[in-house]
């Protein structure tokens, strides 16, 4: 593995200020027929008030970040390396009474499936209230007064605060999931698939509602989903990833009109387009790799439609090859890929 | 809105009404309302719609997984429900075949691959003896992409990937030489590099084997990729059925512009700006007269709340049930401008 290349990813220029920094993460899950390394070296940051879209396929690591930025990976998953620094804290190294005071505080999440996520005994009020009362010293009445200003601002009525589960839509839930997120006003949100489960119709309305809560009150989201579509519409910079680490990594714009990393320019190939001439579509052959023997070299070596000399035995550092795009790719990173 | 044309499939106002399932509570669930479309031979035709809308029930009556409170489905010309009232026959079941949506759920973790695809031969008395067994279970895990086939054939259901998994579902279902195949929701549990090659798997099987598909589905823009024909429904009615492509760039009733408008569109940018039908889709439960879409619908009249549209003809093979259009309409809505980038 060759970790010792640090695949830093900086800052987008201009007003760019740093919230978090993730530096050289590395998780294992301790598995039967060996250790399977989910996330291996991967490093990026994000910046006060900026979306940053993660992208990949199932086994890609991605939500296994998002626990690790949270501390709530279970065993067998380990951290076995890196850094997560939060305005020059490790979250890493934080005691457990300092890692509750972070959690919600400062870094929220919205889990995949709304459906699963809230408890389905309480009341959706009490379970803002119960956020809320475990970070703030403040009477009850007042933490009911503020969840119903949370319940507003995400639009369900106040006087659904009593209201079970149940007796929500889906969509409905999703918001009410977005309102416990908030309820502390952290300045991060991870949102791991927020929408996957939800009908087209409710998914628009759910974005609408983040962008326009995020332009209000200025927090960062790290947003995970394996729907790049809806990645380059959101966020304003996106990471790529395959096996484990970060492939690639650029502005939105330019990631979509311009990837680089034969991953990226599979998975862009591979959804229909509403508009446009009806083309065949190919999609990426063969499968996602098996980490607990990952391939040799470029982990995409396999499936890659153009490998060549160095692909299956030199493993490809993330470097940046344009402004604020950075690749690993041999094509793009090498005398000899870009005569290919 | 069926003509001359060879229809394989022909269904014809097919309702499903479920009891709510109290001693006395006489409400129904109205899950499938008055639902007519047809699949021509070859074709691959798309029911879209959202969670909750009828697709999926649909998909059930016409394998007659469930029965039909009314309605026909007429199979080459016959209509099965009333030749086989009390359920389908062997014969229909073989020819008209499921795939579900959930690879990881349709299939039995304790047996291999090659003994899902065994069963319905044996069932179905497609082959005599064991070698000829053999030799069409990888014959058909050839067809749909699973080679090497002997090795294939012995793997577990853990062993595959999604991908690989919804790829047995559908040599399990080709495995007794079905005419029309139910696809419900093929792919949307699949990542998305996998996703296109079970597409193309489909249209291969449509255009070289001569099999006809239901494709349903909620995601518009692969029906557009796939299908030649897409209907789309709404809280169980059927609104709007059109060509795919011209139902995407010609869309007529409000419901269908409004899922356009929601489809996530890289080059369109975030379009929070739009005017997105507020509202959820209404109860299934004895709903009242009138249009479903109506309590949503920004262009609503008054008798969108009173009365059910029936279906108006606007273009060749593109229909719509909105008071909008024909008899008694106002003028129809501006073109596809406001609809997609």
């Amino acid at each position: 593995m060759s970790t010792d290349v640090k695949r830093g990813i900086r800052a987008v220029p201009g007003n760019f200020v740093p919230l978090i920094e993730i530096d050289n993460l590395q998780v294992e899950y301790l598995a039967g027929r060996g250790s399977v390394r989910a996330v291996d070296g991967v490093s990026f940051s994000i910046g006060k008030g900026e979306v940053v879209g993660l992208a990949g396929e199932s086994g890609s690591g991605k939500s296994t970040i998002a626990q690790a930025i949270m501390r709530i990976l279970q065993p067998p998953a380990i951290i076995t390396g890196g850094k997560v620094l939060i305005e020059g804290k490790d979250v890493l190294q934080m005691s457990d009474k300092q890692i509750r005071d972070f959690r919600w505080d400062e870094v929220s999440m919205v889990f995949q499936s709304a459906m699963n996520s809230l408890n389905p005994v309480m009341t959706v009020g009490d379970q803002i209230i119960d956020a809320i009362l475990a970070h703030r010293k403040i009477s009850e009445q007042q933490a009911r007064e503020q969840a119903k200003e949370m319940l507003r601002i995400v639009g369900i009525e106040a006087d659904r605060i009593d209201s079970y589960p149940h007796q929500l839509s889906g969509g409905m839930r999703q918001r009410a999931v977005i309102a416990i997120a908030l309820a502390l006003q952290p300045p991060l949100m991870i949102m791991d698939e927020p929408t996957t489960a939800l009908d087209v119709v409710v998914q628009r309305e759910i974005l609408a509602k983040i962008t326009e809560l995020r332009e209000q009150f200025g927090f960062s989201i790290l947003f995970i989903t394996h729907d790049m579509s809806l990645l380059v519409e959101i966020s304003d910079r996106i990471a790529i990833m395959y096996g484990g680490e970060i492939v690639e990594m650029a502005p939105s714009r330019e990631l979509f009109e311009n990837p680089l990393h034969p991953y990226t320019q599979g998975l862009m190939a591979s959804f229909p387009a509403l508009t446009g001439p009806r083309k065949r579509l190919e999609g990426i052959p063969g499968s996602p790799p098996d980490l607990i023997s990952p391939p040799s070299g470029c982990r995409f070596h396999p499936r890659c439609p153009h490998r060549f000399g160095p692909c299956d035995s030199i493993h490809p550092p993330l470097i940046e090859v344009r402004p604020n795009h950075f690749v690993a790719c041999h094509l793009h990173t090498t005398p000899e890929g870009s005569a290919q | 809105m069926s003509e001359q044309r060879d229809l394989v499939l022909d269904v014809q106002h097919l309702t499903k009404h479920f009891p709510m399932g109290g001693m006395r509570d006489a409400r129904k669930v109205h899950a499938v309302e008055d639902v007519t479309f047809s699949i021509p031979r070859t074709e691959i035709v798309t029911l879209v719609g959202e969670s909750g809308s009828g697709k999926s029930t649909t998909a059930r009556l016409i394998s007659r997984l469930i029965e039909p409170t009314s309605g026909e489905v007429i199979y080459n010309g016959t209509d099965v429900l009333k030749s086989q009232p009390r359920g389908a026959s062997l014969d229909y079941r073989g020819d008209v075949q499921m795939v579900f949506q959930d690879p990881f759920g349709s299939l039995n973790p304790a047996h291999t691959i090659g003994y899902h695809i065994e069963r319905p031969l044996l069932i179905h008395k497609k082959v005599s003896g064991r070698k000829e067994l053999r030799e069409r279970v990888l014959d058909l895990l050839n067809t749909v992409g699973l080679g090497p086939a002997e090795e294939t054939a012995e793997k577990f259901p853990y062993e595959l990937s999604g991908g690989q998994r919804q790829r047995v579902g559908f040599a399990r279902a080709l495995s007794v030489e079905p005419k029309v195949i139910l696809a419900d929701e093929p792919v949307s549990m699949l990542d998305v590099s996998i996703r296109v090659g079970v597409l193309n798997l489909m249209k291969r099987l449509a255009d070289d084997s001569g099999l006809s598909f239901l494709y349903i589905t909620h995601d518009i823009a692969s029906a557009r990729y796939i299908s030649d024909h897409t209907n789309v429904m709404y809280a169980g009615r059927m609104v709007e059925g059109a060509p795919s492509d011209e139902l995407v760039h010609e869309p007529a009733h409000p419901y269908t512009r409004l899922l356009l408008s929601a489809v996530p569109n890289p080059h369109a940018g975030l379009r929070t700006q739009e005017t997105v039908a507020r509202g959820e889709i209404p109860s299934l439960i004895d709903p009242p007269p009138g249009c479903p879409f109506a309590a949503r619908c920004p262009h609503v009249m008054p008798v969108c709340r009173e009365v059910m549209p029936n279906a108006v003809t606007i273009a060749p093979n593109h229909w719509v049930r909105c008071h909008l259009y024909g008899d008694g309409g106002v003028s129809p809505l501006p073109t596809a401008a406001n609809s997609v980038g």
